[in-house]
């Protein structure tokens, strides 16, 4: 079982015309819609012969081709005729034509109650810590964490889905399913190929353009039930998946933050046009089985008392450095025990970050 | 002239004829062989004019041999017959001891430096005749006298009373001095990084005579000395551009680097993060051992490198991680965390965030006075130095693995909460280590017998960053 040769010449198609459908930004949903021969009438001009006629002869030897590459890369092929293809995907108006997997792919049958968790690349501490308890405890509840690996957010629910040892981590990725995007994560990247999966759309070996982003976030949203924003500033790429997961009619759910913080004005924004809460994994856990059906694990650190629980309230009000505590006149060690304790963690500048 | 010389030593034939036509005597009008022995021994430097000079006016005649039994000449000649300043006279005077000579001639500058050695006559000479005057007895020598001690006037000590704010970051600096602990300091630029690494010379112990004298020599054959007895422990401060050589000595002939020139005090390394890496790891042994041995062709030097060492770097890129203003995303993040993760990293004990003073810091009052914060740190070294009489360190920041289990003592609440930091809260056995160092000397500061839980949270909260960012957050989720 592998991919068929009209799905392949799909694939090949997108990759030859990467650079033309480049120039679309936002508009790339007009084009993925159209057949292979208006796609290349649309976008190939003067190529149009010479792609035309490529894609004439593409089969059988360049999907035999194309399926030998990815055998030897390691990926296994689903194309859109598979029985194995998630039925979720083919809501999509322009579902990808072949999924490129790397690790195991029976995961992809089990994806039905998955979770994706996207934000910001660019995300402050309170949102890395937000995702962190999200993620792993929708991991420990076992429940899929999809996102797509990119810096800040994505990578945090990757992170803490793996440590929980639970549900499966699922990475979609805006390059091909054998290397790493962004390349800086291979280690995570080698992680999530071990012990969950990885998911393209693009044949091995293409190139990462900025249109791939995009069509990226419409396999993340269109693969989940639900679809939680972490943070996202006013142009982030996670609210192109908000936005596909609403025009899909899926649950959509937001992370509040402070209105002064412009990593959280995507996400408020979202909050104020219906977008469901989220304060924790339990919220998420209420809106794919109802609520009150499953009962995420409950929080197991010591509740500080005294000083402690008055320094835990000083830094959430906004003190979060040790320099500003002490001034205060807290005392470095119940700061050290409020470490140790899981409340708190110290990040660049010595800058401190409650843990929800 | 013969006995492996170098161009100075070749060329001081042209300043002894000179010298000594000026200062009215004559000059052989013959073969004149001086032989500089041991012939293997490889000299260097002008300091051997005098030297020569008046062996030339003795083997003409011109001096009674016997003024020059036991005596020790050194010093550079101008071409008018002066006796020119010239560095390293204190060496100079040690080596007339070891070799039993009574009396020393060196230039009048460097005459109450050479006189700090006890057992040497030190004379200082302005010019060539004057030395043979005093050779010969026709002009009464004056024994020089050693500095009385105390430093000059005018080249005060910066102090800790100046220092507004920053609480903390004088509390680690005193557990530092206290322990011997390498000191990292963290913080945006302008925070007062540099401003307070210079006043930790202030509450360091104060350097004992052999240790002044060994300071005194280094700065004097390195040219640095200003003829005075050294009493205040170095502060050098390197700038980031320094090379490997610059660092630790090197070249030929072999010169001390700043690590050496810091011997006893405190190495200070500004933009730690962007020292040349070869640079960096070229200064890891010499920490660990305390002197650094440089091999030139057929000799081998050592020169004495136990410093304290003091980093700083910006927290990010941009400098402002950790307030509002920081621009740094992700990637930038960790690129500087990679080069900051660099060989010197395992030799900080101590990791301080240094931030800016608040309004009303800057209207209070200093937090201690370096005579203070020395006190304290005094008794707490004497309270090691007992705890480690029957070792050969002197303070908690040279234990190893082995001596701290054997010498750090836990309170049961500490024993728990650092098994916690091990086993749930990412600490490494090398950080491990760190702390238990940390934590005794917080310990000593504080007079406790043994680390209380207290003492161990402080030097836990003062640890490097772990880096790790697990989802688990110390068990929190179960």
């Amino acid at each position: 079982m592998s991919a068929c040769d009209q799905c392949l010449a799909r694939t090949w198609l997108l990759g030859r015309l990467s650079g033309h459908l480049d120039h679309l930004r936002s508009r790339i949903d007009t084009a993925l819609v159209l057949s292979d021969q208006e796609l290349i009438t649309a976008l190939a001009g003067k190529d149009a012969m010479e792609v035309g006629e490529a894609h004439a002869r593409f089969a059988p030897a360049g999907a035999e081709a194309a399926r030998e590459r990815a055998s030897a890369e390691g990926v296994t092929l689903v194309c859109r005729c598979d029985p194995r293809y998630p039925p979720a995907l083919a809501q999509l108006e322009a579902p990808p034509a072949v999924l490129h997997l790397a690790g195991d792919p029976r995961w992809l049958g089990e994806l039905d109650d998955g979770v994706a968790i996207v934000g910001a690349r660019r995300c402050t501490p309170y949102g890395r810590e937000v995702t962190l308890t999200i993620a792993g405890g929708l991991s420990i509840a076992g429940v899929p964490v999809i996102s797509g690996m990119a810096l800040g957010i994505d990578s945090a629910a990757h992170v803490a889905t793996l440590d929980m040892h639970g549900g499966p981590t699922i990475a979609v990725l805006p390059g091909p399913a054998e290397r790493s995007y962004p390349p800086g994560k291979h280690g995570l990247y080698g992680q999530i190929v071990d012990r969950g999966l990885v998911i393209s759309e693009f044949a091995p070996g293409t190139d990462v353009r900025r249109w791939c982003f995009l069509a990226r976030n419409r396999i993340i949203a269109a693969l989940t039930r639900v679809t939680i924003v972490v943070e996202a500033g006013h142009h982030s790429g996670a609210l192109v998946t908000a936005r596909y997961a609403a025009e899909l009619g899926r649950m959509l759910g937001a992370v509040p933050g402070r209105v002064t913080s412009s990593q959280s004005i995507g996400t408020n924004e979202l909050l104020r046009s219906g977008a469901h809460l989220i304060r924790g994994p339990q919220d998420v856990l209420d809106l794919i089985f109802g609520v009150g059906e499953r009962v995420a694990i409950t929080d197991q650190r010591a509740a500080p008392v005294g000083p402690q629980q008055a320094l835990l309230e000083a830094i959430s009000a906004g003190e979060e450095t040790a320099g500003a505590l002490t001034r205060g006149g807290f005392e470095l060690s119940d700061l050290a025990a409020l470490e140790l304790g899981g409340w708190i963690r110290r990040g660049a500048g010595g800058r401190l970050t409650v843990i929800p | 002239m013969v006995g492996l010389g170098d161009v100075a030593v070749r060329e001081s034939r042209e300043r002894i004829r000179s010298a000594i036509l000026n200062a009215d005597f004559e000059f052989p009008q013959r073969r004149i062989t001086a032989n500089l022995a041991p012939a293997s021994l490889r000299k260097a430097g002008p300091g051997f004019d005098a030297a020569l000079a008046l062996a030339v006016l003795a083997a003409s005649g011109q001096l009674d041999p016997a003024a020059l039994v036991g005596v020790a000449v050194f010093g550079e000649l101008s071409l008018s017959g002066e006796f020119r300043d010239s560095p390293g006279a204190l060496a100079v005077a040690e080596g007339a001891k070891r070799c039993g000579l009574p009396r020393l001639v060196v230039p009048r500058e460097r005459a109450r430096e050479a006189a700090l050695i006890e057992g040497v006559k030190v004379a200082g000479v302005g010019g060539l005749r004057e030395a043979v005057e005093v050779l010969t007895g026709e002009r009464p020598a004056r024994a020089a006298q050693p500095p009385s001690g105390s430093s000059p006037a005018g080249e005060e000590q910066p102090d800790f009373a100046d220092v507004r704010g920053h609480q903390l970051p004088v509390r680690a600096l005193q557990i530092a001095a206290a322990g011997g602990h390498n000191v990292m300091l963290e913080g945006p630029p302008g925070t007062g990084k540099t401003m307070l690494a210079r006043r930790l010379p202030s509450i360091l112990p104060p350097l004992s005579r052999p240790e002044a004298l060994e300071v005194t020599r280094i700065h004097s054959i390195a040219g640095l000395s200003a003829g005075e007895l050294i009493e205040h422990r170095p502060f050098r401060a390197p700038h980031h551009t320094i090379s490997a050589a610059g660092l630790v000595g090197g070249g030929n002939p072999p010169r001390p680097g700043e690590a050496t020139l810091a011997h006893r005090g405190v190495l200070f390394m500004d933009e730690f993060s962007e020292f040349n890496r070869q640079a960096l790891e070229a200064l890891r042994q010499p920490l660990e051992d305390g002197y650094v041995a440089i091999v030139r062709g057929q000799r081998a030097l050592v020169f004495p490198t136990r410093v304290m060492l003091v980093a700083a770097t910006n927290p990010c890129p941009c400098g402002f991680a950790g307030t509002d203003r920081c621009r740094c995303g992700e990637p930038e993040l960790h690129r500087h965390e990679r080069r900051l993760s660099g060989p010197l990293l395992d030799r900080m004990d101590l990791l301080v965030n240094v931030e800016r003073p608040s309004a009303e810091d800057l209207a209070g009052a200093a937090v201690t006075t370096s005579a203070m914060a020395r006190d304290r740190v005094l008794e707490a070294r004497e309270r090691q130095r007992h705890r480690l009489r029957s070792t050969a360190l002197s303070c908690n920041g040279e234990l190893d693995a082995k001596l701290a289990r054997a010498t750090v003592k836990l309170e049961p609440t500490a024993d728990q909460a650092l098994t916690r930091a091990y086993t749930v809260g990412g600490l490494s056995a090398r950080g491990r280590l760190r702390v238990l160092r940390v934590a005794r000397t917080i310990a000593d500061l504080e007079r406790h017998e043994q680390v209380s839980e207290a003492d161990l949270l402080m030097a836990l909260m003062l640890r490097q960053r772990t880096g790790v960012e697990s989802a688990n957050r110390l068990g929190a989720l179960g």
